[in-house]
């Protein structure tokens, strides 16, 4: 929950975390030092108050989560976006077993996502139906460039990522969060490239894509596409970050997305722990589109469309309630604004 | 004969080579990016250089295009014998370097793992460098009360005329560069200002082509800031693989 300097009161969903283990223990190779070096190079681009020790940042405890997401981080609810890794990490770079018992502990604040790889086959889509069963998911990370034997990713196209596609939406996962985003790619077949989400979205209708870290760098693609497919959303993780060196740049993408998606269909999220939350939001909810954005794209971030990126539009995809959950994680209702009254009355 | 120079010319020489190469998808020279991080000449003629990108996972595709650029560009200085080009802590490093030494095509530093040369991707970048200039330029002209109208029927040799401030002027040498270098057989007298292949603008699509090409800058921009940062941590830390 985040109070406005006018006192308004906004219910906040971060829309992408993580509780990792990127240790030197669980390391299986170089690979995965280098991931992790990786991330805590991107760590650096955030505020340098917020810095953490290395070994703090490679595995940080579930207290550690609890504070920086929810108290200090002002997030109601927390979504988890796991990566599993499995080539790189002993126990996966993400555990889900760890963030079950997490979510278990605050069944009101988690929401733990799962993952699925379409090079496990026959037996992965089994696997899925289980750890649906077992997890409930209502949703999953995709990592397309995720490595796995002599392969250096997949494509949401490919004829079995359509086959766990299917199944997914067989079993009442529906929203997809893919990871579409800088580095990591494997030679030149680009395995963040955007331009798979286009004929999925497409192809499963039913199905809410949302990208990752918005395809950067490939914006205009991603927009293109968003533009046209409906179920296709904007994720900001990663971007969020770029408000605090960045300022008018950060303006920029978020004029584009408001420009071609509106402010339906854009998720606040973190990233945590590659960067804590709270530094992410107060800036977030003090920013202003530059004069130049705002002229050029003829956008404005009202308090309506503030609390749409920071809670009601994962709201609405996972089916929360907001003056519900409010009321249960003991909050003020006012957190509502009246169209998300509305949409949930009429839901 | 040739007038024997000194080391340190030599070392500048080879700096300045370098400099004229650069990350394709920044579109920023790897000397001002700081990618290279040692240049030693043995025995007077050959030259070895040691180079490094922001994460160990860059694409292996942008570091070959850029260590064999780097090895062609030393190669041409006329007292240069041998040039050795060294990619580290790169997870691709061993296949890269060894590709570049043996001056190999991309398809067979990577026996396998990839069916495209390097000629396509190299050329799509030097188109998204040419709009990624040519955008900057077009903001700063538009901002100093150029029309749209003026500029979708300029030529080169106008364009060059025209007195400019010193940020217009450092933009628009950045752009012409780029224009001769996609146009080897355009004229001063051709179109200043025209898509990537040559099409002419009409100024009433101007403003949509303009954030069309500003999509171009941004990704590059996104890039380059995602670059620096983590190359500034990746130092600061002195980590190495």
């Amino acid at each position: 929950m985040f109070t406005t300097k006018s006192g308004e009161q906004i219910f906040v969903i971060d829309g992408h975390t993580h509780l990792w283990d990127g240790s030197p223990a669980n390391q299986k190779n170089i690979h995965g030092k280098q991931f992790i070096d990786c991330f805590y190079d991107y760590h650096h681009l955030g505020p340098d108050s917020y810095i953490w020790p290395k070994a703090k940042f490679e595995r940080y405890t579930e207290e550690d989560f609890v504070k920086d997401v929810f108290e200090e981080g002002y997030a109601d609810v927390a979504i988890f976006n796991p990566q599993y890794l499995g080539e790189f990490y002993y126990d996966g770079f993400s555990n889900l077993k760890r963030n079950e018992a997490f979510r278990q502990q605050h069944p009101d604040r988690v929401i733990a996502n799962g993952f699925w790889d379409p090079r496990n086959g026959e037996d992965g889509l089994e696997q899925l139906e289980r750890d649906a069963k077992t997890y409930g998911w209502k949703g999953v990370k995709l990592y397309t460039a995720e490595w796995k034997g002599d392969s250096k990713g997949w494509k949401l196209t490919d004829p079995w990522a359509y086959r766990y596609l299917e199944k997914s939406q067989e079993l009442g996962i529906k929203n997809m969060h893919v990871h579409k985003g800088p580095t990591i790619r494997p030679l030149n077949m680009d395995a963040f490239n955007v331009e798979d989400i286009d004929d999925a979205a497409t192809t499963f209708p039913d199905l809410n894509f949302i990208v990752e870290h918005v395809g950067l760098p490939r914006l205009e693609d991603f927009c293109y596409i968003a533009a046209q497919e409906p179920n296709v959303y904007a994720g900001l993780a990663v971007v969020s970050a770029l408000i605090h060196k960045r300022h008018h740049y950060f303006g920029e993408i978020l004029g584009e997305l408001l420009f071609w998606l509106g402010p339906d269909r854009i998720l606040y999220g973190s990233d945590y722990a590659i960067w804590s939350p709270k530094w992410i939001v107060e800036e977030l909810m003090n920013f202003e589109l530059p004069e130049d954005v705002a002229t050029e794209t003829g956008q404005a971030l009202t308090l309506e469309v503030r609390r749409k990126i920071m809670g009601e539009n994962a709201a609405r995809l996972y089916n929360i309630d907001i003056a519900e959950r409010s009321k249960k994680l003991g909050l003020p209702t006012s957190a509502t604004s009246k169209s998300a009254k509305q949409e949930v009355a009429m839901a | 004969m040739q007038v024997p120079t000194s080391c340190g010319n030599r070392r500048e020489e080879v700096w300045s080579a370098l400099s004229a190469v650069t990350d394709p998808e920044l579109d920023e020279s790897v000397t001002a990016l700081e990618f290279v991080t040692a240049l030693e000449i043995e025995g007077q003629n050959r030259v070895r250089i040691e180079f490094r990108l922001p994460t160990f996972w860059c694409a292996p595709n942008f570091a070959f295009l850029m260590a064999s650029d780097m090895r062609d560009a030393v190669a041409e200085l006329p007292w240069v014998e041998e040039v050795s080009v060294q990619l580290l802590d790169h997870f691709s490093a061993d296949l890269i370097n060894r590709g570049v030494a043996l001056k190999q095509d991309f398809r067979d530093a990577f026996p396998g793992e990839t069916d495209d040369d390097l000629t396509d991707l190299r050329k799509k970048f030097l188109g998204k460098a040419f709009e990624g200039r040519q955008e900057l330029l077009l903001r700063q002209l538009l901002a100093t009360g150029y029309d749209p109208a003026w500029i979708t029927q300029v030529t080169l040799r106008e364009l060059m005329r025209q007195p400019l401030d010193a940020r217009g002027d450092g933009l628009r040498s950045l752009y012409a560069f780029m224009w001769r270098r996609i146009r080897p057989n355009a004229g001063e007298q051709d179109l200043a200002f025209t898509t990537v292949e040559g099409k002419r603008l009409e100024p009433g699509e101007f403003r949509t082509y303009l954030r069309k090409v500003s999509g171009v800058r941004r990704n590059q921009e996104f890039n380059g800031l995602i670059c620096r940062g983590l190359l500034a941590a990746r130092n600061a830390a002195g980590r190495v693989a």
